[in-house]
């Protein structure tokens, strides 16, 4: 690991002056992930700014029924807050889905949203890899691809995004809110970020002297009607091979309101638009939910290794229905 | 601290086991080797160094981490409880279960399991918990396997520990 200085920040301003004053510096949530990479060397910053002391670790009720995290709020603490549990119950299970308990114990908000690719080439700082170095070549592309991404990707990356609490979040029209010396400004977790194309090493519109401060979930009564289900290597403590965060309202047996995402498939939390299109007002069958999985995997293109993923994926996304219609919600 | 970075290296302050230590250290330093290798505290284990073991976990105010991904600079100030300054009715049932072979992954599982209890009681859900919005359910065996599972054990001694936690939770 390479030598870096280290700054403790207290409030948000000194943050945001702190990470301009310095081209190399980035911020330090939990560590989780940044810290392992400065590790392997594949992020190597001259400054950490902790932002852990900041005052943005609060998680309020909007007015609309809404709800405002905070980005330094626990991921363990999110996930087990009763609004959350009650009201969007896919995004606890997808959180309590991730990592283990000491790492979301650990975990931010900010920093699970920021947390790179686990391509095993972009770890490996002896392999080509265009996001680690721009225009080194892709070292996934022909190589070892069981992770990798069906949807969304090109042909410069087909690095996967490995968070599942940003797939609830995204299905759930969530916001993200950032703050630099210029102001703040929200964007749309849907945008927030990227696909590949031929930037592969930009992954997210926040700009390098910008902090997360919050992220706002809107009042979306159908959550309160949801499930998230993953699908890994074994039962828990591993990335999702597949995972799918599902809301659903049934009344007189047509599905009245639908919300659809999918994880562990593209460079991004991947909301299934298409899926909700072909769900909405269609009876609330077997069949239906057949086409909508179709319709979410229509564009989906494997790798070799990762072909079984989108069988995979139209599968469970079709359990993930069918249980909600059977069990009802995970509340 | 000030707006003015810090130059490789600091001096913090940490509270272990009820004790204080005052200790300059290099920022790249993780709490778990500044307590294996500055304290003395070996007690706490390296798997992996990577956050996919367990074998590390500690308890900072309580509440059990990895201190293989924490740096020790980020962590001043703050109370440390490692497995030598643990007393609890956890270490006679692993005993008395089986809950170990060669040991390595103990001292984790033991913080870990003091951790979870915690978590439990405090009404925290887990990926097994059935309702979400039922928060009292008992420690059912599932539960304890997917509370846990932040805890490798290379010798494959998840019987005797589950068994081992279940007896102390229930
Ligand atoms: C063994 C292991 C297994 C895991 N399994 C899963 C899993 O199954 N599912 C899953 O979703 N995740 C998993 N994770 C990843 C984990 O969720 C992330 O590491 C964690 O969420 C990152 O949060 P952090 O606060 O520790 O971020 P940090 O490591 O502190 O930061 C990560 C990045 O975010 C930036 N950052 C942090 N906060 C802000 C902010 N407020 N504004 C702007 N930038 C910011 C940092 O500069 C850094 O670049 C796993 C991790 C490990 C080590
Ligand atoms: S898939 Fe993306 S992250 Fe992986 S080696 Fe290729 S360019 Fe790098
Ligand atoms: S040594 Fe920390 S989790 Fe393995
Ligand atoms: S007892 Fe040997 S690793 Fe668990």
């Amino acid at each position: 690991m390479k030598s870096f200085s280290y700054v403790a920040v207290s409030d948000v301003e000194d943050a945001v002056r702190a990470i301009a004053a310095e081209p190399n510096a980035k911020f330090l949530g939990g560590g989780t992930n940044l810290v392992d990479l400065m590790r392997e060397n594949v992020e190597r910053p001259d400054v950490l700014v902790d932002i852990t002391r900041l005052p943005l670790n609060g998680i309020e009720e909007l007015p609309d029924s809404g709800i405002r995290i905070g980005a330094l709020v626990r991921n363990s603490e999110l996930a087990a807050h009763p609004v959350i549990r009650t009201r969007y119950p896919m995004l606890s299970q997808a959180i309590l889905h991730g990592a283990s308990a000491q790492l979301r114990n650990m975990a931010t908000v900010g920093g699970n949203l920021m947390q790179r690719t686990r391509c095993l080439y972009f770890y490996d700082s002896a392999s080509p890899c265009n996001k680690r170095e721009q225009g080194s070549g892709c070292t996934a592309i022909g190589g070892f691809t069981r992770g990798h991404a069906i949807l969304g990707a090109s042909e410069h990356c087909i690095a996967t995004h490995p968070s599942d609490m940003a797939v609830a979040l995204v299905a759930l029209d969530a916001v993200v809110e950032v703050r630099s010396e210029h102001g703040t400004r929200r964007i749309p977790l849907a945008d927030f970020h990227r696909l590949p194309g031929s930037t592969p090493h930009i992954e997210t519109e926040l700009a390098p002297d910008e902090l997360i401060t919050a992220v706002e979930v809107p009042g979306v009564p159908v959550a309160a009607m949801s499930r998230y289900r993953k699908v890994r290597d074994r039962a828990s403590y591993a990335f999702a091979l597949v995972s799918v965060a599902a809301a659903m309202e049934v009344r007189d047996g047509r599905v009245s309101a639908v919300r659809l995402a999918l994880g562990g498939v593209a460079p991004k939390p991947w909301r299934a638009h298409e899926a909700e299109e072909a769900l909405l007002g269609a009876p609330a069958t077997e069949e239906s939910f057949g086409r909508a999985a179709d319709a979410a995997l229509a564009s989906a293109v494997g790798q070799g290794d990762n072909d079984f993923k989108i069988d995979l994926a139209r599968r469970t996304l079709v359990a993930t229905l069918r249980r909600l219609l059977t069990e009802g919600s995970a509340a | 601290m000030g707006l003015t970075p810090s130059t490789a290296s600091s001096v913090i302050s940490l509270h272990i086991n009820g004790e204080k230590h005052q200790l300059c250290v290099d920022h790249r330093t993780s709490l778990l080797d500044v307590l294996r290798e500055n304290v003395g505290l070996t007690g706490t284990k390296k798997g992996c160094d990577q956050g996919a073991c367990g074998a590390c976990t500690v308890l900072l105010d309580g509440v059990r981490i990895n201190s293989c991904l924490a740096l020790a600079v980020q962590y001043d100030d703050r109370e440390i409880t490692t497995i030598e300054g643990v007393d609890h009715p956890l270490q006679e049932a692993f005993v008395r279960h089986d809950g170990f072979q060669c040991g390595y992954c103990t001292p984790g599982q033991i913080c870990s399991a003091i951790g979870m209890l915690a978590e439990h009681k405090g009404g925290a859900p887990s990926a097994a918990t059935e309702h979400l919005s039922e928060s009292d359910g008992e420690l059912s065996d599932a539960e304890i396997r997917e509370r846990m599972s932040g805890n490798l054990c290379r010798c494959g001694a998840y019987n005797g520990i589950v068994a081992a936690i279940g007896e102390v939770a229930r």
